[in-house]
């Protein structure tokens, strides 16, 4: 059954399996507004906790976005590059960014749970 | 209602609306098209005769096929240029509240010596004997500049501001090689508060950047820097009045600390304006700051360029200045190009650009030094200073001031927490400003502060024209507090153009004109 | 002082408002002891007239251009600039506005700058141009950092035809940066070996066309064998006028393209301001420096432009900016823009043709002076003839026969035993008089 944690820095990550979706939360494509460009990673890519694994751009803003756990990057999603705007309008479906093969899934215990997450977002 | 000359008493937006013109002009404002939708291939503004047959010697390499580009008469040429003109904004139109970009009148008698024949028509490379007064001028300058900052050297080939950072960061970075510490210190400090171009230019370096946090009262502690001194730390880039529009109280500590700790202070001299004559960076412990000839020196800003940006470096830096400089030996000013003829002692870092830098920009900076004097200079920084805190006064209690414990320098800098709730955003107050008949002041920076507006007068305006700016934003504050959102959320309404989609823009860029393709014929 | 509107009374008035009793308590914050009590040692306040007659006096200590035979250029030229050029950007709202950061009052800088854009892309043959940089020297020094963003890469090739000016600058700036930089000897006849230097570890080869000793050089084989290495070819020009003699350099295979404007509708000015032109493939857009200009529609479906792709600038991505460039040519870019609307390109082609012509009939009569040899296969509107003697030496002397007969090369390339070479450039400034002053000159001075 897939279960979605939450980063402070408004990424989601869905888990199925030993695969993570990664993406922003509809909190954070709200905060950065519509958005213009996102860069994605190479497949293959290693990455670590909290380091940078995209970019999402706005009209007057850019933004790192960090892997919420370590992992390999297995698959991205394209076809952001053609319609970016689909992060606004579906960020917590198609507008997934990448998906990770998990490293350690007890990195997991760190992140927050949806309602966790909501009240986080309430003290914002 | 008509008054007595048969005109209506109010004027009525509506009214406006419905007259809709066949052209789709609006008296003085024209809808201009692009060149390419009004010029023709075939067709020239300029006459020049075609030579005599003569035999070519461009070999293979001749240009085949056409270029693709139209010309216009010069008749529509004047009128082309002449109505894009009527939609921009300038000084001359009016109050440019411009915070950080010191936008102040432009003296025409500049323009006027820049476009001397000696200065303008003069080639950077012909004989170094036929250009004395271009020699003359860049020493002059030279001399006033580092009177005025109390600095030994003066680099004066940078092209513009951010070019001056780099010029200045790269004496630095030489400097510390020298030392051989070249491999250890590579960290730059860099305030939250600064502009964009600090931890880029650290950036383009080679140095990586780390964060300085400013106090709640808007400045910067030394105690804060000395946390982050260490063997690795080669310099902190500061800028003074700082981009909140106060003087650092700790700069003279802060420069102590930098030093002691085998580090360098490079300022960012974008806001010297505010201290021409009332205080010199030589006094406070700086070793390199770029000078903006394009603020504090009035050369136009002209839609966003050209500026020029000298740097004015300590005792240490100087010897690593780069080509080319002018070297004055028993009273003789030499020119020295490259290095190996540079004089002994001095080891320039290398070359920032070709030739000798902004000269168009040299003399109108000097000429404006020439005029206003040392006592004219320091009553502008005054005056400028005072236009500030004297709008700050008149809005303060209507708007909110982040940092109220400090007195302004040349800007006064607001925040939108007088906005909550209002449903108006720092971008629609500024858009309402434009219907006002005035250009916005600088938004959204410094980044430190939520919804900051900067707001710099500059010495050039009267106070008739500062009581009636701060009578208009007083109107606009009490109305965007008072729910008359849609005065501020569709404004601009009385723009050539109104609210422009940047998201368009940007997701699908257009960034030049592509004929367009011809419309289908119906099918049979 | 006449730029200052304030009076005393209004400063007393306003100190009042402001509810502190003079304007040094403003200053407050200043150090004990750094604010200045005396005024700096400078002059007081001048008058007009004054200011004007001493800058008149330094103007006239200078040999301008037009005043007598002119031939120098190496990266700047004396050409006829229309006087429409010059009415239009002294306009107040031209001259005296901002960068167009509030696209509703600035539609007028920010529809040149897209025409502007749309004819450098054209003139270069390359798919998109930004709205300029400092100059063609700063430019290339951009155009390898780009380079070394789109390859990952961080090793430059520079060709021995490119400007020693331009060539230092990226030396400078890649030295800074740690980034390699082959450099190529001098290459006065064009047959550098440039093709060998390129390996899987170069981002890019920059190559200047016309060379900066006036050569007419093919990129397209060095295009080929650079991309066939995953490396891009940047071309330099620093005479825009050549391209409308010349193949394009986006019909060679260039992957950028920078170069200097200034030849059209910019003076000399001693070497600035000048105005960087810059073009790309456009695949590479999100890696360019500089501000890009585009076309959108307002909130009533009009058509209006904007700055866009801002994401790459210092303002907001900061340390990871494409580049810390902010001001650059505006009015330069102007100038530029008017001019080259003014000639179109059956104007442009006609200066080339005018150009090419008049420094075709200059080489012909150098080459029959004694001592004198041309060396060039190929040029356009300059190119590099052999004295036999130390080519400074015999400039100074012309200088003082009233002729400026061009930049010797030891100038640009001191100690590489060049001496007795001299860059010579013709455009359509140049009578048949001034060519028969110079070479009549030249042959008394040898």
């Amino acid at each position: 059954m897939a279960e979605t944690r939450y980063s402070k820095d408004h990424e989601y990550i869905r888990i199925e399996g030993d695969i993570g979706t990664v993406g922003i939360t509809d909190y954070a494509q709200g905060q950065l507004g519509d958005v213009v460009f996102v860069e994605l990673p190479a497949i293959g890519k290693a990455v670590a906790k909290g380091g940078e694994a995209a970019v999402v751009e706005s009209v007057k803003a850019a933004s790192e976005v960090y892997a919420p756990v370590s992992g390999e990057v297995v698959e991205v999603n394209s076809a952001l590059e053609a319609a970016p705007g689909t992060v606004n309008e579906d960020p917590a479906g198609k507008g997934w960014f990448l998906k990770l093969k998990l490293k350690d899934a007890a990195e997991l215990e760190g992140l927050m749970s949806e309602a966790e997450y909501q009240n986080y977002v309430k003290t914002l | 209602m008509l008054n007595r000359q048969g005109r209506p008493t109010q004027s009525s937006a509506a009214a406006t609306e419905q007259h809709a013109t066949f052209t789709g002009n609006k008296a003085l404002q024209q809808i201009e098209p692009l060149i390419f939708e009004i010029g023709h291939h075939e067709t020239t503004g300029v006459d020049i005769d075609a030579p005599a047959p003569f035999k070519s010697r461009l070999g293979k390499h001749a240009r085949k096929g056409e270029i693709g580009l139209p010309g216009l008469s010069e008749p529509e040429t004047m009128r082309h240029y002449v109505r894009l003109s009527q939609k921009n904004y300038g000084i001359d139109t009016g109050l440019f509240p411009l915070g950080s970009c010191t936008m102040k009148h432009n003296a025409r008698l500049n323009e006027k010596t820049a476009r001397m024949p000696g200065f303008s028509d003069v080639h950077p490379l012909q004989p170094v004997s036929t250009v004395p007064g271009a020699l003359e001028v860049m020493l002059e300058l030279s001399h006033y500049l580092m009177t005025l900052t109390g600095m030994p050297a003066v680099a004066l080939s940078p092209k513009a501001g951010a070019h001056g950072e780099a010029c200045g960061m790269m004496a630095i970075k030489a400097a510390i090689a020298a030392k051989g510490e070249g491999a250890t210190r590579t960290v730059v400090l860099v305030p939250e508060s600064a502009h964009g171009t600090n931890p880029a230019t650290a950036a383009l370096i080679g140095f990586s950047v780390r964060s300085v946090p400013a106090r709640d009262d808007g400045t910067v502690a030394v105690e804060d820097v000395k946390a982050l001194l260490g063997p690795d730390i080669a310099a902190i880039m500061l800028t003074n009045p700082n981009t909140c529009g106060i003087f650092e109280p700790q700069i003279v500590e802060i420069a102590a600390a930098m030093h002691e700790a085998g580090a360098y202070f490079y300022c960012d001299g974008a806001n010297f304006n505010a201290i021409v004559g009332k205080a010199r960076p030589g006094d406070l412990g700086v070793d390199a700051m770029h000078i903006n000839l394009h603020k504090t020196f009035s050369t136009p800003h002209g839609g966003g360029g050209p500026g020029a940006g000298p740097v004015v470096l300590s005792e240490r830096l100087a010897p690593y200045a780069p080509v080319p400089f002018i070297h004055v030996e028993a009273g003789t000013p030499r020119l020295v190009e490259n290095a190996a003829d540079a004089p002994p002692g001095n080891v320039p870092f290398g070359r920032m650009t070709a030739f000798h830098g902004q000269m168009g920009m040299y003399v109108r900076a000097l000429t404006y030094m020439l005029s206003h004097g040392a006592d004219g200079m320091k009553q502008a920084s005054e005056d400028a200073v005072l236009n500030a805190n004297y709008i700050r006064a008149g809005l303060s209690d209507l708007m909110s001031l982040p940092f109220p414990d400090h007195p302004s320098m040349h800007e006064a800098l607001f925040d939108d927490e007088w906005l909550k709730g209002t449903g108006v955003s720092t971008l629609d107050f500024a858009k309402a400003m434009i219907d006002e008949g005035y250009h916005p002041m600088t938004v959204y920076f410094p980044l430190v502060v939520h919804g900051a507006m900067l707001i710099e007068p500059t010495e050039s305006e009267s106070k008739a024209s500062l009581d009636l700016f701060i009578a208009t934003l007083r109107d606009l504050a009490m109305a965007a507090k008072g729910n008359d959102k849609e005065r501020f959320t569709a404004a601009p309404h009385h723009a050539p153009i109104r609210r422009l989609d940047e998201t368009r823009a940007a997701r699908q860029p257009v960034l030049k004109w592509v004929k367009p393709a011809p419309v289908a014929e119906a099918a049979e | 002082m006449r730029y200052l509107p304030l009076t005393d009374t209004d400063r007393e008035d306003m100190l009042a408002r402001i509810g502190v009793p003079d304007v040094d308590a403003l200053f407050s914050d200043v150090p004990a002891g750094k604010l200045l009590t005396a005024p700096l040692d400078l002059p007081r306040t001048k008058g007009e007239l004054e200011v004007e007659r001493i800058m008149a006096r330094m103007a006239g200590r200078n040999v301008a251009a037009s005043s007598v035979p002119f031939f120098v250029g190496a990266g700047a030229y004396k050409h006829h600039v229309p006087a429409t050029v010059d009415h239009l950007i002294q306009r107040s709202e031209f001259l005296t506005s901002y960068t167009p950061y509030q696209p509703e009052i600035a539609q007028g800088t920010l529809q040149y700058l897209f025409e502007f854009q749309t004819q450098v892309a054209a003139l270069t043959g390359m798919e998109v141009a930004n709205a300029s940089m400092y100059d063609g020297s700063t430019g290339t020094g951009e155009a390898v950092l780009m380079a070394h963003r789109v390859t990952k890469r961080r090793k430059a090739v520079l060709s021995g035809g490119l400007h020693p000016h331009y060539a230092e600058v990226v030396r400078t700036l890649s030295e800074m940066a740690n980034d390699a930089v082959v450099s190529l000897p001098p290459d006065v006849s064009a047959n550098e070996d440039i093709l060998s230097q390129i390996d899987d570890e170069t981002s890019c080869v920059v190559v200047q066309n016309p060379d900066v000793f006036g050569n007419l050089r093919d990129l397209t084989p060095i295009a080929a064998k650079a991309q066939a290495h995953g490396a891009l070819l940047i071309a330099v020009f620093t005479e825009i006028v050549s391209l409308g003699a010349i193949v394009p350099p986006g019909a060679m295979g260039a992957d950028i393209v920078v170069g200097e404007g200034q030849s059209i509708g910019n003076a000399l000015n001693f070497g600035g301001p000048y105005v960087g032109l810059f073009a790309a493939k456009s695949k590479y857009i999100r890696q360019m420096p500089g501000r890009l200009c585009g076309e959108t529609v307002d909130s009533t479906g009009q058509r209006g432009f904007v700055l866009t792709l801002s994401t790459r600038e210092q303002h907001i991505r900061r340390d990871k900016a494409t580049s810390n460039i902010c001001t650059n040519s505006g009015l330069c870019v102007l100038a530029f823009t008017i001019h080259m609307t003014l000639l179109g390109q059956a104007g442009l082609s006609r200066l080339a043709e005018v150009n090419h012509a008049n420094a075709v009939k200059l080489a012909d009569m150098l080459a029959g002076v004694k001592g004198v040899t041309v060396l060039n296969a190929s040029f356009f509107n300059e190119f590099t003839v052999k004295l036999g003697k130390p080519a400074a030496a015999v400039v100074e002397a012309l200088a003082a026969k009233g002729i400026l007969a061009g930049v010797p090369v030891s100038r640009l390339l001191p100690k590489a035993g060049l001496d007795d070479l001299l860059l010579v450039a013709s455009t359509e400034i140049n009578t048949d008089e001034d060519r028969a002053a110079f070479v009549a000159a030249l042959a008394e001075v040898l």
